[in-house]
């Protein structure tokens, strides 16, 4: 029997391309982890409720378990082992070591990778449910109402919310500072 | 999950030949509902045709000044699109009050209005749901159905619906476009979802392998003063337990247009056409805004457990409709 239920894909997961034969059902999360070996994004829930996958695709966080990896194939994806420049940590990463992001660990990929795609949807002036000024062109200030509104894709059993709250608008200001 | 073939394609046409030439194809945009679903076992689709390089990732003006909305632009686009934004805040504020940032990145506009309830009985497959397999029952009519239906609903099925976006849709008179293989139609969203009934697997007016190409919506003044308020079981990224969209425009102190659309309430959007009436032509008092709500709610009939949504769904239309009011009387008097 043709088997079409499998595919060849081509994927370029933190600037490097890999080519993989798929099971269709294969999520992007498995191919990750179990396929290229990136164990980094987690598998929680597996059902797009917690966050613990959370990769970038094409520069935008989405929640790897509900990707198909076949639905993937030609995207360019950032994983949290894709983040540090040559082995330099990133704002965000240092952030969170240094202000306690984490207990146990295990949502910290994802809270990272969501918090990049975050800042940069936040950058782009893309409103929250919390966001007040109702006009689309002024840019809104990134709070802590804002960072926890724009970040409850992301649980963390550990409860390490305001930890984590406090590294991403830490990292949000040097950035910005940064230019 | 059962194996399926997968294929993606630039052309509406082509698409709609794939799904119309194997049995048991669907179409998949965002995938935020149907990988999970088949997951649980309850989509088993035997192909998924990927509808995202089709050319209907766009916003674009309509000719009557309304707005086109592509079906495949994603729940994010449209959220922090500028127009949606000066011309329909309600509906960026329901897409702003739904999912997560990951998700609303994913999910589309058309997948949206698609999306199943998010009744616990219908994604799991050892319980009864005529949803899922007609004629097995419903087990959420006895069952834990605290967040379930109060209006419309019939003894085969007490499931909402779950789109906050179909909301201020249903309220702003929004035209779901379609394509088959044997050309375009356009269904109103007052009319896309079916009533319950007896078959509640049957959910919506879209002929059988049509392709949601686009969500029109109308010029509507009144849409520019517009706004979503939902109420949850938390903070953030959870599903309506009620929900409103409303919008008014008073005119010279008389209400001259309304709109209200509640969710979590029914098996589709609630268009409020009562409360709606009671409104239209006089002055929005604080009495007639009460007496507006009561009409609406005056035919909810709770289940065992869900009373408490009649209480919320009145005091929501209120609410919503007294900052509307109180809008309107600061812009005249600023």
């Amino acid at each position: 029997m043709s088997d079409d239920t499998r595919s060849e894909i081509a994927l370029r997961v933190n600037d490097e391309t890999f080519r993989l034969a798929v099971d269709n059902r294969r999520t992007l999360l498995d191919a990750l982890r179990e396929d290229l070996n990136l164990t980094g994004a987690k598998k929680g829930c597996d059902h797009g409720q917690c966050g613990a996958c959370t990769v970038l695709v094409d520069g935008q966080r989405v929640v790897s378990c509900l990707t198909l990896a076949v639905a993937a194939d030609g995207a360019a994806v950032t994983t949290i082992e894709g983040l540090a420049d040559d082995g330099e940590l990133r704002p965000i990463q240092e952030a969170f070591i240094r202000l306690d992001g984490f207990q146990c660990g295990f949502c910290t990929p994802g809270q990272i990778c969501s918090a990049v795609g975050m800042l940069a949807e936040h950058a782009a002036g893309w409103p929250s449910a919390v966001t007040r000024d109702d006009s689309p062109q002024r840019a809104q200030e990134l709070t802590e109402e804002e960072v926890r509104e724009r970040m409850s894709g992301n649980l963390c059993r550990c409860s390490a919310y305001p930890s984590i709250v406090r590294a991403i608008l830490e990292a949000s200001a040097r950035e910005a500072v940064a230019g | 999950m059962r194996a399926f073939a997968y294929q993606r394609t630039t052309q509406i046409r082509d698409a709609l030949n794939l799904v119309a030439q194997h049995d048991g194809a669907r179409f998949l945009a965002g995938g935020t509902n149907i990988v999970d679903l088949m997951k649980a076992g309850v989509e088993s689709p035997a192909r998924l045709v990927d509808i995202r390089s089709l050319a209907l990732g766009e916003i674009a003006e309509a000719p009557d000044g309304g707005l086109v909305l592509g079906a495949t632009v994603t729940n994010s686009s449209v959220a922090a699109d500028a127009q949606v934004r000066l011309r329909y805040p309600a509906l960026s504020q329901a897409i702003l009050a739904g999912a997560s940032g990951q998700l609303r990145n994913m999910a589309t506009v058309g997948g949206n209005l698609l999306q199943r309830t998010r009744c616990a009985y219908f994604s799991d497959p050892s319980e009864a749901c005529n949803k899922r397999v007609p004629g097995s029952g419903c087990s959420a009519i006895n069952g834990a159905h605290h967040n379930h239906a109060i209006l419309d609903w019939t003894s085969h099925c007490v499931a909402t619906h779950p789109s906050d976006m179909a909301v201020p849709l249903t309220a702003f008179d929004a035209v779901v476009r379609y394509e088959t293989l044997h050309g375009p139609g356009e269904i109103p969203l007052a009319e896309f979802y079916l009533p319950v009934g007896d078959r509640p697997d049957r959910e919506t007016a879209l002929p059988d392998g049509a392709l949601i190409t686009a969500v029109v919506l109308p010029a509507a003044a009144v849409a520019g003063r517009s706004r979503y308020r939902k109420v949850r079981e938390r903070a953030s990224y959870a599903f309506a337990t009620v929900s409103v969209a409303a919008a008014l425009d008073v005119q010279h102190g008389l209400v001259r247009d309304v709109r209200i659309a509640l969710g979590g309430v029914a098996s589709r959007p609630w268009r409020a056409r009562l409360a709606e009436s009671a409104l239209c032509g006089g002055p929005a008092t604080a009495e007639r805004i009460s007496v507006a709500a009561e009409v609406e709610i005056a035919a909810a009939k709770p289940l065992r457990d869900n009373a408490y949504k009649v209480t919320l769904a009145r005091n929501l239309i209120e609410a919503v409709l007294t900052e509307l009011a109180a809008d309107s009387g600061e812009e005249r008097n600023g």
